[in-house]
């Protein structure tokens, strides 16, 4: 069984290669320590595969987790994800997001999925309006979701971020609900952008679409001096891995 | 003479507003740099967007409600931003402008 796992290109994305790279690393590191502990009797561990989707693609069909990456789609132009969100990709997206499939926006892929309405309320500008790249702490909120399941609440991570709109934004009421429904994801420990409730990461009411503001696949080589992303990111293999075993 | 079927070029602003009540640090920003440039008693500066189009319509009515969706769906995010519609000109099928602003 192979876990295909689609990672979307727009005109002005930039970080997709980072996370096919760090979605390799992840899964070469699972299956090798799965291999281990098996024996050398044992089947080979599932093998799973990242790759590029153009933006253009109207059809999901065979994947097993849609990753919406960083960078500047259309150039941010109006606001950032406000083009990307109509997308041919998107409508599949949507589709593939409706029967349950893990989706996981990162950065700019969360603006588009807010913008698409796949997600709740809106990434404003930062406050003190400085761009931000740096290392910040979160914290784990629940594990009922794609992209935390393999975590436990409470967890510290060291993740980078790498925006200038990563405030998010919500109406009270909106607020109330993500509270009430568990899908406050990540929170900030120290908040670097002026983000309601210190929110880094909310996901849809089932938990299979998250999006989040920092970086994890920018931590998953400890040659590049941080890994906290690896549980993230495993978490996401996990769910990819269940949709593939799925019947057809 | 223009026939009953003659579109009429309408240009339309769209101004693109953030909602009451959502923070504003562009216009913050500007605002505090006003007293520095010997601005007295200007305040609540609030930054927008404004964006032109031209909407190919029957009449007024149908122009501005096209760009109404146009706005709705694309120009305004609603959790943040609402908009205003103004229809500022319009050239018919001879070529003759309406007042421009």
């Amino acid at each position: 069984m192979t876990a295909r796992i689609g990672v979307v290109v727009f005109p002005g994305s930039n970080c997709e290669h980072d996370v096919v790279k760090a979605l390799g690393l992840v899964a070469a590191e699972a299956a090798g320590a799965a291999d281990w502990a098996a024996g050398p009797a044992a089947p080979p561990p599932p093998a799973v595969r990242a790759e590029l989707v153009w933006h253009g693609e109207r059809s999901l069909a065979g994947y097993d987790a849609v990753v919406l990456p960083g960078g500047f789609a259309h150039g941010d132009y109006l606001r950032p994800g406000a083009i990307a969100r109509f997308s041919p990709v998107m409508e599949a997206v949507t589709a593939f997001a409706a029967e349950g499939g893990p989706v996981v926006g990162i950065c700019n892929g969360f603006q588009v999925l807010t913008e698409a309405g796949l997600l709740p309320g809106a990434l404003q500008k930062n406050r003190g309006l400085r761009f931000l790249c740096t290392t910040v702490g979160v914290r784990v909120c629940t594990t009922r979701t794609v992209l935390t399941g393999a975590t436990e609440v409470g967890a510290e991570l060291r993740l980078p971020v790498n925006h200038f709109e990563g405030n998010f934004t919500c109406d009270h009421a909106t607020l109330e609900r993500l509270r009430a429904e568990d899908r406050i994801v990540l929170r900030y420990t120290d908040n670097p952008n002026g983000s309601l409730d210190d929110i880094a990461g909310v996901c849809n009411e089932a938990g299979n679409v998250v999006g989040l503001m920092p970086h994890p696949e920018r931590a998953c080589d400890a040659m590049t001096g941080a890994t906290d992303g690896e549980p993230l990111l495993g978490s996401l293999l996990g769910a990819a891995l269940r949709h593939a075993s799925l019947p057809a | 003479m223009p026939t009953g079927d003659a579109r009429v070029i309408y240009e339309v602003l769209v101004e693109v507003r953030l909602r009451p009540g959502i923070a504003d640090p562009q216009g913050a920003t500007v605002e505090r740099a006003l007293p520095a440039l010997g601005f007295d008693g200007v305040g609540a500066v609030r930054v927008g967007k404004a964006i032109r189009l031209s909407v190919e319509a029957a009449d007024e009515d149908a122009a501005r409600a096209t760009a109404t969706s146009v706005a709705d769906r694309l120009l305004a995010n609603p959790v943040i931003e609402d908009s205003a519609v103004t229809v500022v000109g319009a050239t018919d099928a001879a070529g003759h402008n309406g007042a421009s602003r």
